[in-house]
Parts: structure tokens; C-alpha cells; sequence
């Protein structure tokens, strides 16, 4: 792999270009029509943008809501990434994250003996746990059940924000909230079992240009807001699942199940414990999302009966995320920072020209829909690019790069 | 206890209740047999919803409100259609997209144009003559005092049968869904097919979301549907693309949540959640068995391509 011609680095590079194209095309397309959706309104669409832009990163506290808003949706694309890249629909996003909260917060209201650490440890640990098995029910039925996944997750998650109201009103209240108009939410966890906050000291150099730029803030960029190291955690996940996905042989045969299932049946792959697996792993990354919203920023689990007072969507918008970040939990990242910053933008945009910020939710369909009604061209390219193959010699060394390293030795 | 959960009331209420369920159900179920899972339908209740109770509001014609939603499901199943027939998206994706567009477009929509909660006066009870005055086992209360959707919801059970299992175009969507190669050699129109499923689906979802707002709640606010559009989707499933097996799934859904409003009526001390709770996790168990055997369209979520098979 270290003699790729340079004319293949730059067909390789060229063809990257192109598949990221359909994803900012999809971007660009879903802003026009909410463009014309705000002129509708008689708003004008530039200055909607600028406010929504401004309070997305306009400023400390801005930026770092964006961050807060993009944590739990990080976490829910990376796992989407791993069960649409091995062919399992998870819409259970919302239902696996109540799952690990439910856990997390469980474990940290029970644990408090031991040392802070190993409290966020446990609880992680129990939210990851937690919402895998719950995930998992749906990959069990779909691997030997044949039952639609799609469908199952959706009922999982009906199942599950009961389940939680249930809980908040029942063993999980607060004990000082006891009586009939109780609010249904868990006692506060502990300080040693929260997340501490996120802030990184800034250097002088650096410091002293952002101020030239008119950043008002302290050298310590972020220390008076509320992100937490669950941007962290969130992070390593997406960097260790892209690892396990390309860089390990489980990684290799849930996407070789993804691509085609009857091939990996062929090869010797266990489909069934391929789908499982997927949804697992899925349903374990939802899980951390909803025990980090716990453990990093609310610090008790409140319900107001819905699933979306406790998720704000991010079930939802982890797969929009997902989608657009091309199904790589690297791209994921990115992604998820774009949608956070939607979300607090929107905010914003409601405050300054009342645009309702239903607005974003709709936009984040368009962008769903764009996305894959462009992967047909995606296809048609990659026919096409199959069609015209490199001669032999290329297509080996292609092979060299791409076969992941099992086959290698 | 149990006369009072069993009351004649009770079963008129889910009779109420099944009403969206059946139009979104039975819409569904004509895109499936042919091929076209849709997993918008939410989204497009949610429009038809909208629509429906705001042309209402404005115009005071109940008549216009429906047609109001009706074309509003028609776009969005033309839209849907153009997705996952003409572009060959994935369906359960796309799906998700027209869903999310649903829920954000209308609440949108709702808050610029109503902003406050309001309410209709709608769709009143029409009293069959002479049947709803039946006493006997309360037949009368349960079937014939209901508003016209209500009747129309059930009526359109056998008709949907008919059309799926004697019509000439009930013949084209089957064959559509069950084997497209096939019927494309015999000289059907897949594709036109499909859209025409598609947007009878689409038309039926906005039907289910206006006889929400404008006839059994008579009120829009924000996610009115609460997800049951998806429930929707899984009761074809549930009734393994029957109409009439839509009709009992329905029916067991719609008893189940009037036995659990009577409950919560009531005030018995039973956890409502699990009330709550009990219709989905029916649908899990029966999704299981309804998968087992094979009466599932061959061709569903599968693009028809001209050539390949």
C-alpha cells in the first residue's frame, strides 16, 4: 500500500470528493426549500441564516450549547453506523437511549459508596449494557424471527418511555418528591458520579488573537458553560467504532452482512449473530447517549410522559447525523456538530424573527430524504466506475488497500 | 369493575379509536401489496391532520376540511411515491425523512397559523334510525351512534377487500408486489402501479389524521398522532396485508386503549403505563408469528428494475 501511483491517490482522492458531494448537495437542497419555506413566512431567509448562525457558534456559550446539543447525537449516529452498515434499520435510537439512562442513573443513585470515578464507570458501564440488550431484543427477532426491525424498535420504543414513567413515579422517585402531585423524576446523583465540565485552557498566542477578533470570553475557553467530558467520551467512541468497523474482523463481517447477506452466508459467516451483534453494539451506543445526558448535564432522570422530554430527538436526529456523516462514525462527528448547531440555532432564529423552531425538524426530514434518493446516483456511479475497472495490476494493489487484514496475512 | 370495563360505552369508544387506525392501515396495506413500504404514513397524518382542522377552522365546512386532507395526503404519497419508486431510495430511511418533515412542517405550521390550542366543533354523531335504539347487548350504543367517518372507516374494510381480491386492479397490485418481473412481461405498469398505491395511501393517511383532529378529538396541537402512524404500518404487518386482518388488529388495539381510558376513568389503581404498554408489546408477539409464515409481497421494499430479477 505504500506505492499507490499518484495517479491513483488522486483518482482515489477524486472519487471521495464525489461521495461527499450527494451529502452536501442533500445539505444545500434542504436549505433552499427552507428558504422558501421562511420567505413564505414572509422572513428573509439570509437574515434567518445569520441569526441562525449566530446563535450557533456566534459566541462561548453559543458554540458550547452546540457541542451540548451535538453529544447525545454523536452517540446515537455512531451506532447507527454500525446497524445500517450491517443492514439493520435501528429506529430505536429514543427507546435504547431511555434504556441506558434508566440504568445509568439506577446504578449511580445505588452505587454511592464507592469513589466518583467508579461510580461513572459502573454507571456507563450499566448504561451501555442496557441499552444493548434492549436493542437486542429487536436484532434476536429480526435474526430468527424475521420480524421487521423497523417495526420492533418503533413498539420497543412506546415500551420503553412507559416503562421509564412507570419507574420515575414508582421505585426510581425521588424520595423528596413523595406525595400525589409529585413530579415523576430520580433523586440527584451525586457530585463525584457527574461528568465534570469540559474546558480547555487557551493559549496565549491563540488567546490573544481570538480577542483581536472580538472574543470576549476568558482564557479559559468554555469553563462557564455547560459542556462536559461527555464530548470526550463520545469522540474516543466514534474513533474506537470506526476502528472496530474497518480495522477488525467483526467490524469486516458485519458489513460484509450489510453488503450481502446471502454472499456472507456463503462465506461461512453466522448472519444471525452478524445482525445481533450490529444491533448491539447500536443499542450499547444509544445507551451511553442517554446515561451521559444523566451523568453530564441533568443529573436526575425527569420525564414528562414523552419520550422527547427526555431525548429532545436525538434518537431521531442520530440517524440524520448518521446519514450525513456517509455511515462513518468519523464523519459522524462533523455531522453531529452541524445538527447540534440546527438545534440551537433554531432557538435562536425563534427568539429573533419567531420562525418556529419546528422548522429544523422538518428540515432534518428534507435532509433524510435528499441524502437517500441521492445514493442512487452514488450507485450509478460506482456501476459505472465498475464498469470502466482500472487494469489488472491496479485492481490488485486496490485490493491490497482495501481487504481488511485477516485476509492479509 | 369488570361491567364497568365491559360497558357498551367502552366498545363505542374503541370503535371511535379504530377509525384512524383502519383509513391509515388500509391505505398502507395497497402500497405494501404492491411492493412500497411507506413508513411515512405519521408525517402525512400529521399534514392531513393540520390541513383538515385548519380549513375547517377557517371555512366551517367539514366537507372542504376533508378534501383538505385528502389532497394534502395525495401530494405527500405522490411525493412518497416519486422517493422510493422513481428515485428507489431506501425505503425505511426515506421513510423516516417524510416522517420527521411531517412532524416538523405541521407543528410549524400550527404555531404560525393557530399558535393557541383551539377546537372545532366537527364531525357530530349520526344515529342510525331504528338500529341505534337496539338495546340488546348495547348493540345499539356500540355500532350506530357514531360520526361519519367512523362509518366510512369500516365500510371501507370490505370494499378494500374487493377491490385487492376482485378487481382487475387488485390483481395488478398483487402481482406487482408478489412478482414485478412477471407482471412487468405480462404488461402491467409496476411503476404506475405503485404510485397509484402509494398516493391512495397517502390520501387514506390524511383521511386517518383529519378523523383525528376534525372528528374524534376535535383539536391539532403539535405531534397529534403521537406515533400512530407507525402503529399503522405494524397493523398491516399484524394483519398479514388482509383487510380484514387489519380490522381485527385494529379493533384489538383500539379495545385494548378504551378498556385503559375507562381504567384510568375510573380511577382503579392499576400502573396505566402498563395499560398503555400492552398494545405494543401485543404487536412484538404477533409480528413474531405474523413473520413466520410467508405471506409477505416478495417484492416489498424492493425498487422494480426492468430486467434485473
Amino acid at each position: 500500500m505504500f506505492f499507490s501511483s499518484p495517479n491513483q491517490t488522486i483518482r482515489k482522492a477524486f472519487n471521495r470528493i464525489f461521495d461527499t458531494t450527494p451529502l452536501l448537495i442533500s445539505l444545500v437542497a434542504a436549505l433552499v426549500v427552507a428558504s422558501v419555506l421562511l420567505i413564505a413566512m414572509s422572513t428573509d431567509p439570509l437574515q434567518a441564516y445569520r441569526s441562525m448562525l449566530n446563535g450557533a457558534v456566534g459566541t462561548e456559550n453559543a458554540f458550547a450549547e452546540t457541542l451540548v446539543k451535538a453529544i447525545p447525537i454523536l452517540f446515537v449516529a455512531v451506532g447507527i453506523c454500525v446497524a445500517f452498515r450491517g443492514g439493520v434499520i435501528n429506529i430505536g435510537g429514543e427507546g435504547q437511549m431511555i434504556a441506558g439512562a434508566l440504568a445509568g442513573v439506577s446504578v449511580a443513585l445505588i452505587a454511592t459508596s464507592l469513589p466518583g470515578p467508579l461510580i461513572i464507570l459502573f454507571s456507563l458501564t450499566a448504561g451501555f449494557v442496557a441499552g444493548a440488550l434492549y436493542a437486542g431484543i429487536a436484532g434476536f427477532l429480526k435474526a430468527y424471527f424475521n420480524v421487521n426491525e423497523i417495526l420492533s424498535t418503533i413498539m420497543l420504543n412506546q415500551i420503553a418511555v412507559q416503562s421509564m414513567n412507570y419507574l420515575l413515579n414508582g421505585v426510581l422517585l425521588d424520595p423528596t418528591e413523595a406525595g400525589t402531585n409529585h413530579i415523576p423524576k430520580t433523586a440527584k446523583i451525586l457530585a463525584e458520579a457527574q461528568l465534570p465540565r469540559f474546558s480547555i485552557t487557551l493559549p496565549d498566542a491563540i488567546y490573544g488573537a481570538l480577542q483581536g477578533l472580538g472574543f470576549a470570553g476568558t482564557p479559559e475557553l468554555f469553563a462557564r458553560t455547560r459542556l462536559h467530558y461527555g464530548m470526550i467520551i463520545a469522540i474516543l467512541l466514534a474513533v474506537i467504532i470506526y476502528m472496530l468497523l474497518w480495522r477488525t474482523t467483526i467490524g469486516y463481517r458485519i458489513r460484509a452482512v450489510g453488503e450481502n447477506e446471502n454472499a456472507s452466508r456463503y462465506a461461512g459467516i453466522h448472519v444471525p449473530r452478524q445482525i445481533i451483534l450490529a444491533m448491539f453494539i447500536a443499542g450499547g451506543c444509544a445507551g451511553l447517549a442517554g446515561v451521559v445526558q444523566v451523568l453530564g448535564l441533568q443529573y436526575r432522570l425527569q420525564t414528562d410522559g414523552s419520550a422527547t422530554g427526555f431525548t429532545a430527538n436525538a434518537g431521531f436526529n442520530g440517524i440524520v447525523a448518521a446519514l450525513f456523516g456517509g455511515l462513518n462514525p468519523l464523519g459522524a462527528i462533523p455531522a453531529s456538530a452541524v445538527f447540534g448547531g440546527l438545534l440551537v440555532g433554531a432557538q435562536k432564529m425563534q427568539r429573533d424573527m419567531g420562525v418556529p423552531a419546528a422548522l429544523i425538524t422538518a428540515v432534518n426530514g428534507l435532509i433524510v430524504i435528499f441524502t437517500v434518493s441521492s445514493q442512487m446516483f452514488a450507485r450509478r456511479r460506482a456501476r459505472r466506475r465498475a464498469a470502466n475497472e482500472p487494469p489488472r495490476s491496479e485492481r490488485v494493489l486496490d485490493a491490497a488497500v482495501n481487504t481488511p487484514m485477516e485476509q492479509q496475512t | 369493575m369488570i361491567e364497568q370495563l365491559l360497558a357498551p360505552s367502552v366498545f363505542a369508544a374503541a370503535m371511535r379509536l379504530a377509525t384512524p387506525y383502519l383509513f391509515a392501515s388500509l391505505g398502507e396495506m395497497f402500497g405494501q401489496r404492491s411492493g412500497v413500504l411507506n413508513l411515512g404514513v405519521d408525517g402525512t397524518m400529521l399534514m392531513g391532520a393540520f390541513f383538515g382542522f385548519y380549513t375547517v377552522m377557517i371555512t366551517e365546512s367539514l366537507l372542504l376540511g376533508v378534501l383538505a386532507a385528502l389532497i394534502t395526503g395525495l401530494i405527500m404519497g405522490l411525493v412518497t411515491a416519486f422517493i422510493s419508486v422513481t428515485l428507489k431510495a431506501e425505503q425505511g430511511i426515506s421513510g423516516i425523512g417524510i416522517y420527521l418533515f411531517g412532524l416538523g412542517m405541521s407543528e410549524l405550521l400550527y404555531q404560525r397559523l393557530i399558535g393557541t390550542p383551539k377546537s372545532v366543533s366537527g364531525f357530530s354523531n349520526i344515529y342510525i334510525p331504528g338500529l341505534s335504539d337496539i338495546e340488546f347487548l348495547g348493540i345499539g350504543e356500540i355500532f350506530f351512534r357514531h360520526n361519519l367517518l367512523v362509518y366510512v372507516a369500516f365500510a371501507l374494510v370490505p370494499v378494500s377487500a374487493f377491490i385487492l381480491n376482485r378487481t382487475p386492479f387488485g390483481l395488478m397490485i398483487r402481482a406487482a408486489g408478489q412478482n414485478p418481473q412477471a407482471a412487468d412481461a405480462m404488461g402491467v405498469n409496476v411503476t404506475r402501479v405503485r404510485y397509484i398505491t402509494v398516493m391512495i395511501g397517502g390520501m387514506m393517511a390524511g383521511l386517518a389524521g383529519a378523523s383525528l383532529s376534525i372528528a374524534l378529538l376535535k383539536v391539532f396541537q403539535q405531534n397529534l398522532t403521537s406515533g400512530l402512524g407507525f402503529i399503522a404500518v405494524a397493523l398491516v404487518y399484524f394483519g398479514r396485508w388482509r383487510p380484514l386482518g387489519i380490522l381485527i388488529g385494529a379493533m384489538l388495539f383500539s379495545v385494548v386503549q378504551a378498556i385503559q381510558l375507562q381504567i384510568s376513568a375510573i380511577g382503579i389503581d392499576i400502573p396505566s403505563e402498563f395499560a398503555v404498554m400492552l398494545p405494543y408489546v401485543i404487536t412484538i408477539i404477533a409480528l413474531v408469528f405474523a413473520s413466520k409464515r410467508m405471506e409477505k409481497p416478495t417484492a416489498l421494499t424492493k425498487p422494480f428494475e426492468r430486467g434485473e430479477s
